[in-house]
């Protein structure tokens, strides 16, 4: 019997959820809904009494003080019209499946076949829209992605109400294995290609067919009893293991170059010439100083940190299926990159994650293209995810960016990163390797398979476009995930496994693969593999991106308690092969051999990419605006702009202290409201030492200049982890890169100039990395982030986010940016230039030109050493990051924050050559510090700092005004510094923080 | 001799505070604060018998899926490490009633409401009360001020008079089902923690961040050996948690130190059984 329950908020209390959305419906689509109230739908087939199923309801599904239920019935309440938003066959259902659960342990036997719980949820409102056509509007716009939900509308007829639906996946397909001719014509290959959507190149299918041409090849599928052409399980394997975004073939490509100076050379992999070849570098220079302890070749980057433990960190982004549906991808992506210090060595327990945002601005007004979304629901929904993927794991959000460009209209970039503390042993294994071996025990662990995410990783690496496959998208569950992570740290303290990797893009396919380079091969049985439904095809088995598993190596002898231990802890593990070393990779399905491909070809077959790259930009030049005549009201709405202004919004909503080590938060200060520059927390709670987390981005300079943009962020990141205390000697970077596409072709016709421009700023990544002795310890990227339909092309300005880690021997030894009392001196560490390019402020005056900000590495090393051994001595009370929105933002900031006035004078700074207060205020050059030294600390502070760019440009104040003295001589800037707090908060404080009736 | 006292922090299936909630124990002088996952607890592998302090750590249990710690309310009542035995929610009666102490922090607090544990007791489990979506709708993490009912029986919270701790969660709106509920719960101090600006109870956001009735952020038992609570006391244990550390004069052992050394301290002194 199917039986529907609907649950709601009792009519005489309350709806906050409801009031929450009637707020949106005005302040996102303009639309008038006077009340909104929600109800929870549970669609129930379960072969028992309707007395058993009401006694459930009651017991489990409704809150009896909060809510009312009703059973086979519509819930009562007046209202003028609803709607049912259901999620699609085969979208994962949090709700539903622990509804499931609790209804099995209520009837005290497992849910049979066809007996499930399903969830959906009904909104109903009153008086309002004006218009009933609009009704969809708000329904399509707001509740229901079409991509992954539907609904149906109910609109007033008495006599009829919704009915119980059942949404379950019944694939009518008998599984099968198809085998593909390639001795085709070029065009007829690379139909095939896009067709099967495998997104291979002519040059790799052409290295593909010479394959199965090879007589070792023909011998092996003799043996196995395989056909000579190759299968779909082949093929597919094949195209996701070489897919960009497995293999990194741009990063790999060998590239002829002609920089802006004209000279042309080559660069034989980007990769090894200027992020290993950095690290390599550095490790070399730093000597027995050096703290990296695995760089490269594992899920993270692994560093020193105690002698028991080592820090792990990985970032990763998931632009794509943020961009399809904004909550599951970013949910996916934070909860996917959980996964990746968790499968480092021999499995890392989680301390924070990172979360940085390129969105276009919430208020764009432009017609949207087919298939994108709306920026401020991209954003909403984006928000949502990360912040149930981040806060259900128990993992605090703890260092953040939300960045906005026009341009992200095209794809929105979703970075997740995630840290993780690794034992350096484990028993007598160390902690950072991995030790699986032949005959050890393939295992998945975690949750079921579905066609969740196929393609997933050959998707990511194209071009998004209106036919995008719905099936990309996955939802995470982070209860699941909890639960498995759970037991395998049980199971990784008891020694009970040998070796463990992540299952995320490209699945099992990719997972086992990895794994099986170490031991030369593996042998796996899809037949076996746990599934959601049936009907699937065996290499949809393989590729599938189904979340919440890891891949685990088990040895023979371990594997009953291995496996004991799961059950135990209400975990599915299922044993679908081993390990071998023979130098296949085997698949069977239905007791026959479906692939075998020999590994050295897997692996290491792919054709080499050849690239030219070709910087076409004219150099930048100087240009000035008129002066503006009020610089206090400039200040003020520089401090309003989107990449400048408060982000208290996200941060309140994100949990950035679970598990206790907090040591600066993102918000500090004197009310809780200055942006913290780097977050410190201490994962290992018996000790004082701290990690600190900054990030640099700065895509806002790069059409001026990419290199001038990668240096810029690097530098911030740099500055931001040494402002809050960081020992530059500690420091570690991650890359991150976001392109567009940067392979030339007729519909991308300046993709020659995009790969100059990831040229120069992995140059930049080298150059800046050496001067600061900092190596690079894990990185990605994501090479086609561009949007097309029909002759619209919608580009990501190119985007380089860089990590910083550093570290401090004691949590106690942290600065925060917040003026800490009246009376002490401040100083601006750094020079200031008349770098104006790409600023904040001119962006605000509509002025595109400009120089951006330059490199001065070697400076800027010598100079953060010493400050920051100023500050190990605790002679600085306060010290903050200059970037956005330049010193006077920098100044405004620090003083909102201690709830201090401060009176600036610039006379001491015209040493730098500026002549103009405006320039002096908001130009973004590099390198640059707003610093207050303790009280009484001025003068040994001065004697540090003695030889660098180190000038006092006033004091704090208890007058509650920051009052700036130009070059003049006299005052040009005089304003109250909760003003521009309130102007700093004003624009994203969407959920009314600082209204006091405010109603979220 | 002082009695031994022995805590038993429930873990797994979503639970997320359980280190820090350990660890604050330790330092407040338990002999043991023992992670427990639930799934020994049910299968009837660990037992509350060896314990004198039973702890529901913050988290998400069962994701929080059915509205907050309903689905695990639903599970302690309905899981029996023995067939036939007592259930969970049993044990913690049976628990509670031989003397132990009961501590719920954030979800634990929301589990503790949900299976009617608070604030009528061990002697009358029923849900008269609930903890409901914040009034904003939304999750939050900010700090909160905390003043004490100095009339409260609650054990845990004795002397602690106006101190800080972080609040992290979506549904902390504590809602009474009725008046008669309310004034029980005032009239006989059931209420030991409430929202406070400027020293005095406020409904004032975001000072009361959730909205709750009574501006309460706690609840305790007539025995005052359960408490119940929405703010993290295990997230204010040392100076160097506390948001305003790099500028105030905070003393180095935290606010939310105090609440776990007094129920120690209950333990210790409490006559032997």
């Amino acid at each position: 019997m199917i039986h529907r329950v609907e649950v709601g908020v009792r009519e005489d209390r309350e709806d906050a959820a409801g009031r929450r959305l009637a707020r949106r419906i005005g302040d996102d689509l303009g639309l008038r809904v006077e009340t909104v109230r929600v109800v929870e739908v549970y669609t129930i087939e379960c072969d028992a009494p309707v007395e058993t199923i009401a006694a459930f309801a009651a017991d489990a599904l409704c809150d009896p003080v909060l809510q009312h239920h009703a059973i086979d019935a519509r819930l009562p309440g007046s209202f003028d019209w609803a709607a049912e938003v259901a999620l699609r066959p085969g979208v994962t259902d949090n709700v539903g499946r622990t509804a499931g659960e609790a209804l099995a342990l209520h009837l005290g036997r497992p849910l049979g076949p066809d007996e499930l719980v399903a969830c959906s949820r009904q909104y109903r409102f009153s008086r309002g829209p004006a218009r009933p056509e609009d009704r969809p509007r708000i329904v399509e716009g707001l509740l229901c992605n079409l991509l992954i939900e539907s609904y149906r509308l109910w609109e007033g007829d008495t006599a009829v109400w919704f009915t119980a639906h059942v949404p379950r996946v019944t694939l009518d397909h008998q599984p099968r294995v198809r085998t593909w001719r390639l001795d085709l014509s070029d065009e007829e290959l690379l139909r095939l290609s896009r067709d099967n959507v495998w997104a291979l190149s002519l040059a790799e299918l052409r290295a593909i067919e010479a394959y199965f041409r090879r007589p070792d090849a023909r011998a092996l599928r003799a043996r196995e009893g395989l056909p000579p052409e190759p299968t779909d399980v082949e093929l597919e394997c094949l195209a996701q293991t070489w897919s960009e975004h497995c293999k990194h073939k741009i990063f790999s490509a060998r590239i002829r170059y002609q920089g802006p100076d004209g000279a042309e050379r080559e660069i034989d992999s980007l990769f090894r010439t200027w992020v290993r070849g950095t690290t390599e570098a550095v490790r070399a220079a730093r000597g027995d100083r050096d703290l990296c302890v695995s760089v490269f070749d594992d899920n993270a980057g692994v560093v020193r940190f105690l002698p028991d433990w080592h820090l792990v960190f990985k970032v990763e982004t998931h632009n794509s299926p943020s961009a399809l549906d904004p909550y599951g991808g970013a949910l996916t992506g934070i909860v996917g990159v959980n996964r990746d210090p968790f499968g480092t060595g021999l499995g890392a327990r989680l301390f924070c994650n990172t979360d940085v945002f390129c969105f276009a601005p919430p208020d764009w007004k432009g017609e949207l293209p087919p298939r994108l979304l709306a920026p401020r629901r991209v954003l909403e929904g984006v928000r949502e995810g990360v912040e149930h993927g981040g806060n259900k794991s128990g993992i605090p959000t703890v260092n953040g960016s939300v960045v906005f460009h026009e341009r992200y209209l095209g794809k929105p970039l979703v970075y997740c990163g995630t840290g993780g503390i690794l034992p350096a042993r484990v028993g007598d294994r160390e902690g950072h390797r991995k030790y699986h071996a032949p005959g050890d025990a393939i295992v998945m662990v975690g949750g079921r398979i579905g066609k969740d995410g196929i393609h997933g990783a050959t998707f990511s690496s194209e071009e998004l476009h209106e036919g995008s496959p719905a099936t990309a998208v996955q939802i995470g569950d982070p209860i699941t995930q909890k639960r498995m992570t759970d037991f395998l740290l049980v199971a990784r303290d008891a020694g009970l496994y040998s070796g463990l990797t992540d299952n995320g893009a490209g699945g099992l396919s990719s997972s086992v693969g990895e794994m099986a380079r170490q031991t030369g091969g593996a042998d796996l049985d899809l037949t076996r593999a746990p599934l959601k439904y049936a009907g699937l095809d065996p290499w949809e088995i393989l590729l599938s991106e189904a979340q919440e598993r890891m891949t685990v190596a088990v040895p023979p002898d371990r594997l009953p308690e291995f496996l004991d231990l799961a059950r135990r802890m209400g975990v599915l593990a299922t044993v679908l092969g081993s390990f071998t070393d023979d130098g296949v990779f085997r698949v069977r399905y239905d007791g026959k051999v479906v692939a075998a491909l020999h590994m050295d070809f897997l692996h290491d077959g792919l054709p080499r990419l050849e690239l030219r790259a070709r910087w076409n930009a004219p150099a930048p030049a100087p240009v000035r605006p008129p002066a503006p005549q009020d610089l206090g009201a400039v200040l003020e709405r520089v401090l309003a702009r989107p990449n400048v202004c408060s982000k208290h919004y996200w941060v309140r909503q994100y949990d950035h202290e679970v598990q206790g080590g907090s040591v600066v938060k993102p918000l500090c200060g004197a009310r809780g409201t200055g942006p913290s520059d780097a977050a410190v927390l201490r994962p290992v709670l018996d000790s004082p030492r701290a990690v600190v987390v900054a990030h640099g981005i700065a895509p806002k300079y790069a059409d001026l200049d990419a290199g001038a943009a990668a240096f810029s962020a690097i530098d911030e990141g740099i500055r931001n982890a040494v402002a809050a205390g960081a020992d530059p000697d500690t420091l570690v970077g991650l890359d991150n890169f976001c392109w567009p596409d940067p392979v030339a072709g007729p519909r991308n016709p300046d993709g020659e100039h995009k790969l100059a421009q990831l040229v120069r700023t992995c140059e930049a990544l080298h150059q800046a990395c050496l001067a600061h002795g900092i190596p690079l310890i894990s990185g990605k990227d994501s090479m086609k982030n561009d949007y097309q339909h029909g002759d619209v092309r919608i580009s990501i300005p190119p985007t380089l986010l860089f990590t910083v880690l550093g570290q401090i021997p004691d949590a106690a030894r942290a600065v925060t940016m917040d003026f800490k009392r009246p009376g002490e001196t401040v100083y601006l560490v750094g020079r200031t230039a008349e770098e104006l390019g790409g600023s904040e402020y001119f962006a605000l005056l509509g002025e595109t030109g400009g120089v951006p900000p330059a490199a001065r590495p070697e400076e800027q090393a010598r100079l953060y050493r010493k400050l920051h051994a100023a500050m190990a001595e605790g002679l600085v009370s306060a010290c903050h990051d200059c970037s956005d929105g330049g010193l006077a933002a920098a100044l405004a900031e620090c003083a909102f924050a201690g709830d201090t006035g401060a009176e600036i004078d610039l006379r001491p700074l015209a040493a730098d050559g500026l002549d103009r207060d405006d320039l002096l205020l908001f130009a973004e050059s590099n390198g640059r510090f707003v610093v207050t030294a303790r009280l009484g600390s001025e003068a040994r502070f001065e004697t540090r700092m003695a030889g660098l760019p180190c000038r006092p440009i006033g004091r704090t104040h208890p007058g509650g005004r920051l009052r700036i003295t130009g070059l003049e001589g006299s005052v040009v800037l005089d304003r109250d510094v909760r003003e521009l707090e309130a102007a700093w908060r004003a624009p994203f404080d969407f959920a009314g923080e600082d209204r006091e009736d405010g109603h979220a | 001799m002082p009695e031994r006292c022995r805590v038993f922090v429930l873990a797994g299936n979503g639970t997320n505070c359980e280190v820090e909630t350990a660890h604050a124990w330790r330092r407040a002088g338990a002999d043991a604060a023992d992670i427990v996952p639930i799934w020994d607890w049910a299968a009837g592998r660990r037992s509350l018998d060896d314990y004198e302090i039973l702890t529901f750590p913050g988290g998400f249990m069962d994701g929080d899926d059915l509205g907050s710690a309903r689905a695990c309310a639903h599970r302690l009542r309905h899981t029996a490490p023995r067939p036939g035995g007592p259930t969970l929610l049993e044990e913690v009666v049976a628990f509670v009633r031989r003397g132990g102490l009961v501590l719920g922090i954030c979800n634990g607090f929301q589990l503790l409401v949900k299976i009617g544990l608070l604030p009528n007791g061990h002697e009358d489990p029923r849900p008269t009360t609930t903890l409901g979506p914040n009034a904003r709708g939304r999750f939050e993490d900010r700090w909160v001020r905390l003043v004490t009912d100095p009339a409260s029986p609650c054990l845990f919270t004795r002397g602690l008079g106006e101190f800080e701790l972080p609040v992290r969660h979506g549904e902390g709106r504590l809602l009474f089902a009725d008046g008669a509920v309310r004034r029980a719960a005032v009239e006989r101090h059931l209420v030991p923690l409430r929202y406070a600006l400027q020293g005095l109870p406020t409904d004032r956001y975001p000072f009361n961040p959730n909205g709750s009735e009574e501006a309460a952020a706690a609840l305790t038992d007539p025995t005052g050996r359960i408490l119940g609570l929405m703010p993290h006391p295990e997230a204010f244990v040392t100076r160097t948690q506390h948001p305003r550390w790099t500028r105030e004069n905070v003393p180095e052992e935290g606010a939310g130190l105090r609440l776990f050394r007094n129920a120690v301290q209950a333990v210790r002194n409490s006559p032997a059984p």
